[in-house]
């Protein structure tokens, strides 16, 4: 019987092999593997390993479980029973309903589902229990292994203050504050004005922006403490606060680091987090524009020597606030692998999830510093299931009719938990998925970042490629100029999607013109009908009239095959494209310039709407006899909705902050109701009227697609 | 002048020289001196009138072609309608249309109306044949602007001339409808005109596809003619059909009622059930209607039309497998799985606000128009009762009629109970449905995706109502009723009832009892029932089936 040496060398050919195989989800970036990190069948880890998530990270974990060939269990709630996850692990178990508080986060059904199924360890993703030192404890008590870094350091980096202080000892910058719990008000008053205006007033056991109010005075402290507090008491049931300088402009900067049991610590480079809305990160990027090699080694040395200090083991991340003269401040430590860790991956080409279990069973890293390189460039969009143009994203829900992944292009990796049919629902994160590309330099991953977008086809639910497509070419973006204001300071008045230029105005309209002439011609293709007039000549050229906004345009096309010569504003422009009205996709050369467009939906009446450099468009295409007649078609009337409170997105309503015969005024921007799971207030429209009848929906539901979004009305 | 004067006594030797002149002079808009020279260049009579017929024709033409006059067509306009005219251009492919009888005119002599001044060339409606998309189609529009589109004997003549030569070649027939009704002055030569047309609807019923799109008002027995039709759309806001308006309906029933809610689009889209789609203006509609026409067969001896397809007809619907929920009690929208199966996602629904726990329409795949019918979980659980019954037996027959394949969604848990239902006659009109179906022999589909059960199962083109093939998805149950009902008649005064009801799920709530009978043709994944589907379809084009001869059935109505 031969046998067969595997070296390193023939491993990494049959890696790319099995990566191939893998390509529906998993690209292959620039003919290189995704990950440089070599998995040894030698090296035993574990048998059988259960993911305590769900979703695009449960995923991900099990794609580097089945390359490690290791048994894989997903945990799920009854609602999530054919989920992505579900079907890609070797078992399943149900752990309660939809509720994450009593499926995902049920311990008691997680450690039930463990035992029963003999997982020897436990991948806890991020979110749900990944930080939860209680559930770390049970599983050592029953030992499980938990595939993360000891309770002590999970506890020791959960809490602000003691976090802080323990950065302080192992000489990292913190902020300038009050290393401790403010007690009271006057406390909070006289602390402020010691450290310097402006402060943040901060919950000690906060996070994703809950319980943090920025104070430039007095009044403001004094305010903002009794505001924080509540919230952190609601949010967290811990009402303690901090006060600490308040770091205006900052940048978002955080370090990966790995480390492993022998005290071996590694920082794998930092990733820049500035773009937010909401302090939720939007377009991460790795490495940053920002730092140079000093800071960055400075900020890594740091960030290994708080890992130390806490004899941390696994992947973690540091963050940093940096200011606009590079200087930085600690900010938390996260003790679980992050939502953007797939930028580090592609820079570094490292696999943090293997690493993980490999630590977790007590292995030491095989690297050292020195091995770790930065090659080319990555970045991250996170697509949520939101509507961007109400405060950036708020949240939608719904069933994906139809989507398509732009996996067909080069250097794009997507991370998703989703496919065609699944539901986005008000239970879960609505993160749709982390699109990610890369390239040998920032210039080229963006580009492909941009193609990447604008060949995903989401339908089905609102989603924020918009708002992610209108980031990336934006100007300062791209040379490099964001803080963790941009969108504030870069759309002040929201989010309104793309604004056109002519020339770009030009393109989209002489699609569309186009688009309606192939499908005019489309539709008199009868196939092996005789009784279609033979003397019919096929039209060859047409006058149409485009609306776009309050535009109306004329336009002339004329054919000469699958070329479609558009005559507009006294331009000519040439269109080439297959023409496949049956594809989401619409690739069009325009000029020369190849563009991806998506015809969202076009009926009959010539309303069409496109999706053009991300945003969607809508467009009337008419005849030019059709057009002339439109003139006396009456203006509908719509209907009169400024005093009717509907609900933006599907949720309970939790609080009513209005009574009757109360001024809707400015204070709180005009919030009347908290809707529950996302606690966002609801705004309305119709400033400066009284409330006249009583609110009366306390915890009644409601969902923007149904009959039921009506609020009140007033 | 006294050349002049000598023409005119010449010319009398021709009738209707008078008239004709007169509205020479009208129709151009000219003054009587201007005229005159042209007729002094040609002194002999029989020349005079070579020349004086050719210029009545062309100003006849002229007449015709403004109706009832400029002043007119801007009310018309005014009203947010489009004129007679206007409405067949946009309807038709530019420059195909061809008139019939623009020279009709009407023939009452009462009430003044022999006047000139009341005669308009072509009377209140515009009749001809053209093409749309390059298929023919014979289409008459009744003209508002004269007489405000009221029916004469003439009027009535025009429709019956188009739609008899409609008849012979075998071509559908569109109504545009726009008419205040008789015409009074006419009597009953103008009721004569309203049974010869619906005479002829009655006859081109199932043989060339009738359409009616109500522009305007449509009132008393005029609606009869758009009922008798295949299909009756609305223009909002500006159609209106009823049999008697708001005035007589307060002296009779002392009911206050004003014409939108009595018979507006809203109302007879989705109270009342007449008419099957509503479009919100007259371009809207028109250019849908064109849209529509595309589904249709011409005639009942041309088969299915079938359009280019760029959709792959092996496309693989991943959705789908995921769809039905996993409570069997969860609603779902069974146009999901519609749009997800048939060519583009494009599906024409008819009757999409009535009756919607079930759902009609037309649809393509691999480019051939089929008829789709579905019931509809989202609603009232996809339950059928006498109106979804009555709406998709209706659309049964019409696809049989024409030759369009029927695919069948089967979620449903049975007829509707109730004392309402049963007072309204639900076991009459349900048999309608299961009439439609059973009677039908053009291609059936069927694929049971959740619910099948009882005598529902049965009406909703089963195998055994010769159903051509029919697949169970694995969600699906065919059984008699639900688990619960079924174990309390079953295990009635059983102890343990929830065990029972696990064992009769076990046993019945799924495909098996079905598939081990033959009476589903397979069990299919549901990501594969496009491909699946588009199969059949071409196997079963050369289906000949016929059902035994008779002078025609009895469809209990």
């Amino acid at each position: 019987m031969a046998t067969y040496r595997v070296t390193p060398a023939l491993y990494r050919v049959l890696l790319t092999v099995k990566h191939v195989a893998f390509r529906s989800r998993w690209c292959i970036i620039a003919s290189r593997t995704q990950f440089s990190t070599v998995y040894d069948p030698s090296e035993k880890t574990f048998d059988k390993i259960l993911i305590a998530n769900r979703g695009e990270i449960a995923c991900r974990v099990i794609k580097t479980c089945k390359k490690m060939g290791i048994k894989t269990v997903a945990v799920h709630s009854d609602v999530d029973c054919s989920a992505v996850h579900v079907k890609m692990a070797d078992e399943a178990v149900c752990v309660g309903p939809a509720p994450t508080s009593k499926s995902y986060l049920n311990t008691d059904a997680i450690m039930e589902a463990i035992r029963k199924t003999g997982a020897q360890a436990v991948h806890p993703g991020y979110g749900f229990l990944s930080e939860n030192k209680e559930f770390a404890r049970r599983l050592a008590a029953e030992g499980v292994t938990f595939i993360g870094p000891d309770t002590h350091a999970i506890q020791a980096m959960g809490d602000k203050i003691e976090s802080k202080l323990i950065a302080k000892n192992a000489k990292v910058n913190t902020i300038p504050g009050f290393d401790g719990v403010v007690k009271d008000v006057d406390e909070a008053v006289r602390i402020a004005r010691e450290i310097g205006y402006p402060v943040m007033i901060k919950a000690s056991a906060g996070g994703g922006g809950k319980g943090m109010r920025i104070a430039c005075n007095d009044e403001e402290t004094r305010e903002g403490f009794r505001f924080s507090s509540q919230e952190a008491a609601s949010s967290f049931g811990d009402d303690r606060l901090l006060i600490e300088k308040f770091i205006d402009n900052p940048r978002h900067i955080e370090i990966q680091v790995l480390a492993d049991k022998h005290g071996n610590a590694l920082w794998l480079n930092e990733r820049e987090c500035s773009i937010q809305r909401r302090n939720q990160k939007v377009v991460e990027e790795a490495p940053s524009t920002f730092l140079d090699p000093e800071t960055r080694r400075a900020m890594g040395e740091q960030a290994v020597s708080l890992a130390k200090a806490v004899q941390y083991s696994s992947a973690g991340t540091v963050e940093f606030l940096v200011d606009s003269t590079r200087n930085f401040y600690f900010l938390e430590m996260n003790t679980r692998l992050q939502v953007e860790h797939p930028i580090t991956e592609c820079i570094t080409g490292l696999d943090l999830v293997q690493e993980m279990i490999r630590v977790a069973k007590g292995y030491s890293l095989h690297y050292k510093q020195a091995d770790i390189p930065i090659n080319g460039w990555a970045i991250e969009s996170r697509v949520y299931a939101e509507d961007p143009y109400k405060s950036f994203g708020l949240p939608s829900i719904g069933r994906l009719s139809q989507y398509q992944e732009p996996l067909g292009l080069p250097a794009v990796r997507v991370d998703s938990g989703i496919q065609e049919g699944s539901e986005i629902s008000i239970y879960y994160d609505p993160m749709i998925s982390k699109l990610v590309t890369y390239g040998s330099t920032r210039a080229e991953a963006l580009q492909r970042m941009e193609e990447a977008l604008d060949n995903y086809v989401i339908r089905g639910v609102t989603h924020n490629i918009p708002l992610l497509r209108e980031i990336i070419v934006h100007p300062l973006f791209v040379k490099g100029d964001i803080s963790t204001k941009f969108l504030t300071e870069v759309y002040p008045d929201g989010f309104k999607g793309h604004q056109l230029t002519d020339a770009e105005r030009r393109e989209l309209l002489a699609t569309a013109a186009c688009v309606f002439v192939a499908e005019q011609l489309r539709s008199q293709k009868f196939v092996g009908n005789l009784r279609v007039s033979t003397a019919q000549q096929v039209q060859k050229r047409w006058e149409l009239s485009l609306k776009l906004d309050k535009g109306i345009y004329a336009v002339t096309v004329s054919r000469s095959g699958l070329t479609y010569t558009v005559e507009l504003d006294g331009k000519r422009l040439d269109v080439t494209s297959e023409w496949n009205l049956a594809s989401a996709l619409l690739p069009v050369t325009i000029n020369g310039t190849q563009r991806t467009m998506q015809c969202l939906s076009r009926d009959a009446s010539g309303d069409m709407s496109l999706q053009y450099l991300g945003t969607v468009y809508k467009v009337q295409v008419l005849s030019k006899l059709a057009a002339e007649l439109s003139r006396h078609m009456p203006e509908k009337v719509p209907e009169d909705t400024s005093s009717i409170l509907r609900s933006p997105m599907p949720g309970t309503v939790v609080t009513v902050s209005v009574k009757p015969g109360d001024e809707i005024c400015l204070f709180s921007g005009g919030s009347i109701i908290t809707l529950r799971p996302w606690e966002l207030p609801v705004v309305t429209s119709a400033l400066g009227k009284h409330l006249r009848r009583k609110i009366d929906c306390l915890n009644q539901r409601f969902h923007p697609q149904q009959s039921k979004r009506c609020i009140s009305k007033f | 002048m006294a050349a002049l004067t000598s023409v005119r006594s010449c010319s009398r030797l021709i009738t209707g020289f008078n008239a004709g002149y007169r509205s020479l002079i009208r129709g151009s808009g000219l003054p009587g001196a201007s005229a005159r020279p042209r007729l002094q260049l040609q002194p002999r009579w029989y020349a005079v009138s070579y020349f004086s017929v050719q210029e009545r024709i062309e100003n006849k033409r002229k007449a015709a072609l403004v109706g009832g006059g400029q002043k007119r067509i801007e009310a018309q306009h005014k009203r947010g309608k489009l004129t007679a005219r206007e409405r067949v251009d946009l309807l038709l492919d530019s420059g195909t249309f061809v008139e019939y009888d623009t020279f009709v005119e009407h023939r009452c002599s009462d009430f003044g109306m022999e006047a000139d001044q009341n005669k308009f060339p072509g009377d209140s409606v515009v009749t001809g044949q053209g093409r749309i998309n390059g298929r023919l189609v014979y289409v008459f529009s009744q003209d508002f602007t004269v007489f405000g589109g009221s029916l004469s004997g003439a009027h009535a003549q025009k429709i019956c001339k188009i739609m008899d030569q409609a008849l012979l070649v075998g071509a559908p027939v569109i109504g545009l409808n726009d008419s205040g009704g008789a015409r009074i002055q006419e009597g009953v030569e103008s009721l004569a005109g309203y049974a010869d047309i619906f005479l002829r609807n009655v006859k081109a019923s199932g043989v060339v596809p009738q359409i009616s799109l109500i522009m305007g008002p449509c009132a008393g027995g005029a609606v009869y003619s758009p009922a008798l039709t295949d299909f009756t759309f609305m223009v909002k806001d500006t159609s209106y059909l009823f049999i008697t308006g708001p005035d007589v309906v307060k002296s009779v029933t002392n009911e206050d009622v004003t014409q939108e809610e009595l018979g507006g689009a809203k109302t007879h889209t989705a109270v009342s059930g007449v008419a099957h789609r509503a479009f919100e203006n007259d371009i809207d509609a028109l250019l849908t209607l064109r849209e529509f026409f595309n589904f249709l067969p011409l005639s009942n001896k041309d088969s299915a039309p079938v359009i280019e397809s760029q959709d792959p007809s092996e496309r693989l619907v991943p959705g789908l497998d995921t769809i039905v929920p996993f409570e069997s009690t969860k609603a779902y929208d069974m146009l999901d799985i519609v749009r997800g199966i048939v060519d583009e996602r494009e599906f024409f629904e008819i009757m999409p606000n009535y009756a919607k726990n079930i759902v009609v329409g037309f649809a393509r795949m691999n480019g051939r128009t089929v008829g789709i019918v579905g019931n509809q979980p989202k609603v009232a659980s996809g339950c059928l009762d006498i109106n979804s019954s009555v709406k998709g037996a209706r659309f049964v027959r019409f696809c049989d009629a024409f030759n369009i394949p029927i695919i069948t969604f089967v979620d449903v848990p049975g007829f509707l109970p109730g004392t309402a239902q049963e007072y309204g006659g639900i076991i009459r009109h349900g048999a309608k449905l299961l009439f439609a179906f059973a009677e039908a022999t053009v291609p059936k589909i069927t694929v049971i995706t959740r619910k099948a059960y009882g005598g529902a199962y049965d009406v909703m083109s089963s195998k055994h109502l010769r159903g051509d093939v029919n697949y169970a998805w694995p969600s699906a149950e065919v059984a008699v009723m639900g688990a619960k009902g079924a174990v309390q008649i079953i295990f009635r005064g059983k102890e343990n009832q929830a065990e029972a009801e696990a064992e009769y799920v076990e046993k019945f709530a799924n495909p098996f009892p079905a598939a081990v009978r033959g009476f589903v043709d397979d069990i299919i994944q549901p990501s594969t029932t496009r491909m699946r589907i588009c199969r059949d379809l071409e196997v079963l084009a050369s289906k000949q089936q016929n059902n035994p001869w008779k002078k025609h059935a009895n469809i209990p109505l």
